[in-house]
């Protein structure tokens, strides 16, 4: 549980942070392609992105896990579930992350 | 004629009497009880029987459920005993909340419908009657007894007292006024899914031996509720403060351990150990 | 002795009968505050990992290109796609401000003392503290959604 309050507290900073982001220019402005990848490029913004990923990943899946760990009382279902809710957590981590270092790189090639 | 006059003042009088006591009559409630009723053994399926029993401002829902049972129908199964909410026999859901049924006054309810359920979450052994195996299983499991290495409890010649200042005592007090009464048990959202959940009452009652300075097993006592289906499936929804009818307020214990558990409030203990300590060398 | 115990409650049988199940945490109706906190804490959790899914998955269209990243975006200038932006803003400033005040709450801090308690018996752990930082989590995620609305709609 201690990981749970860990990991909230620190996405609600970062996720602060990414929001912030959203509105230092007219909110329509922000959404353009060039702008967005343009924030990718910045490496600082990137590894903000992959925090928010990670921690944000790490909690809501955690939180998932708990609740479903209440329904069942047996082995299986909770091996079942810490499993399911692990390859969930890493696979939308990894997917996220592809997404970051492909659009860093796309900025880059585009110059 | 001033005789006649008296009788004729008398009758009227008398007169006026019965006609009071007529109006207190009819102001005399009829309420409707609807009594969950089923026998696992024999039924599949449960119904509410309908009961209309005469009220009092200070009839009781278990005084109604009796007066059923004595007058209307025998088979009604109730576990009861003291009726003044000391012994914690009594609890059923009334009008959807888990209650004592000794300590709910009819004329405190809305409406003029009873409806007496079992407790959620215990099993139904018969009618309003519920099996508290497990609930006891997991206070049993908390050691709900004091543990003190220095204190030899076999050899008469070395037993020493255990002091306490009163506001030690005022750490752990309100815990220790449980009764165990299963309210809190199936009020808590997390009991209703989770059996392996010690629930509010066990929990509490951890925390009462951890908050007492005489005990010395805090660290094998947080061992116990710390794990997958422990303390941690606590989520302060707040609802077995709100029903516990002796002001335990098993919420606040379980936050208060969970306090301990995560090195948050560790000094009260140390601090009351101390103190203790040093009034025992005076 | 215990762990006879352990194993009778951990085999599911027929220890089940007669627990609410799913039904306790769906209805928050009966308790007050707490209870409702809760309820929407979970509901509000369960709804922003699912928008978190969403969300990694729409911004991934930016590796297929502008065309791709401007589909996705159109998506979400319809009134629906608002409307869910708004319920998102709403429901992660609560999940916040409430997530805050559990936090401490979980720890035992702004809960009072034991003491002795008297009739009629009002838990000291369900104090104002607790019901004013629903209260403030509610207004905070109302006003969230207020401002975000005036900004989401302003552009149409």
């Amino acid at each position: 549980m201690k990981i749970h309050y860990i990991t909230g507290i620190a996405a609600l900073l970062v996720v602060a942070v990414h929001i912030i982001m959203r509105l230092v220019m007219p909110f329509s402005m922000s959404l353009e392609y060039e702008n967005v990848i343009a924030n990718y490029q910045n490496i600082a913004y990137a590894v903000l992105l992959e925090s928010i990923l990670v921690l944000i990943a790490i909690h809501g899946f955690n939180g998932l896990r708990i609740i479903l760990i209440e329904f069942r009382q047996n082995i299986a279902w909770e091996n079942g579930v810490t499993v399911f809710t692990l390859v969930a957590m890493i696979a939308l981590i990894a997917y996220g992350t592809r997404t970051i270092i492909v659009a860093n790189g796309l900025g880059s090639s585009k110059e | 004629m001033t005789a006649l006059l008296s009788i004729k003042t008398r009758r009227t009088k008398l007169g006026h009497d019965e006609k009071k006591e007529s109006t207190l009559e009819d102001s005399r409630k009829v309420v409707h009880l609807r009594v969950y009723r089923k026998n696992p053994k024999q039924d599949k399926s449960s119904h509410f029987d309908k009961f209309e029993v005469p009220v009092q401002r200070w009839t009781t829902v278990l005084d109604a459920l009796l007066h059923a049972k004595e007058y209307l129908d025998k088979s009604i199964a109730i576990r009861y005993s003291c009726r003044m909410a000391s012994c914690g026999s009594c609890g059923m859901k009334i009008n959807g909340i888990p209650r004592l049924a000794c300590y709910t006054k009819i004329s405190e309810i809305d409406g003029n419908i009873i409806t007496c359920e079992p407790l959620p979450n215990f099993p139904v052994i018969r009618d309003l009657v519920g099996d508290f195996s497990d609930f006891f299983d997991h206070h049993g499991a908390m050691e709900p007894f004091i543990h003190n290495q220095n204190v030899d409890i076999i050899d008469k010649n070395r037993l020493t007292e255990f002091i306490q200042t009163p506001e030690d005592v005022e750490n752990y007090l309100q815990f220790s006024y449980c009764i165990k009464c299963g309210l809190c048990y199936s009020a808590c959202p997390s009991v209703g899914s989770d059996t392996r959940f010690p629930g509010p009452q066990a929990l509490a009652q951890a925390y009462r031996y951890v908050a007492d300075n005489r005990d010395d097993a805090t660290q094998s006592r947080l061992n116990i509720v710390d794990n997958k289906h422990g303390i941690w499936r606590c989520h302060f929804a707040g609802s077995c403060s709100v029903v516990c009818p002796k002001g335990v307020d098993p919420a606040l214990g379980i936050q208060l351990l969970r306090g301990h558990l995560v090195n948050f409030s560790k000094n009260d203990k140390k601090l009351a150990e101390s103190r203790t300590r040093d009034l025992g060398k005076t | 002795m215990k762990s006879s115990n352990e194993d009778r409650i951990y085999s599911d049988g027929n220890r089940r009968e007669n627990h609410e199940g799913l039904k306790a945490w769906l209805n928050p109706s009966r308790y007050g505050w707490e209870r409702i906190s809760y309820w929407l804490q979970r509901l509000t959790g369960v709804f922003l990992l699912i928008y978190f899914v969403g969300h990694v998955i729409e911004t991934s269209s930016l590796v297929d290109g502008k065309d791709a990243w401007n589909a996705m975006l159109e998506l979400t200038q319809t009134t629906w796609g608002h409307l869910f932006l708004i319920l998102v803003i709403g429901t992660s400033t609560f999940h916040s401000a409430n997530g805050i005040r559990l936090l401490f709450t979980e720890t035992g801090r702004g809960l009072g003392k034991p003491g002795r308690p008297d009739y009629p018996y009002s838990p000291v752990s369900l104090n104002y503290r607790q019901k004013s930082g629903i209260w403030i989590a509610l207004i905070l995620a109302a006003t969230a959604m207020l401002y975000g609305a005036s900004i989401l709609f302003a552009g149409e």
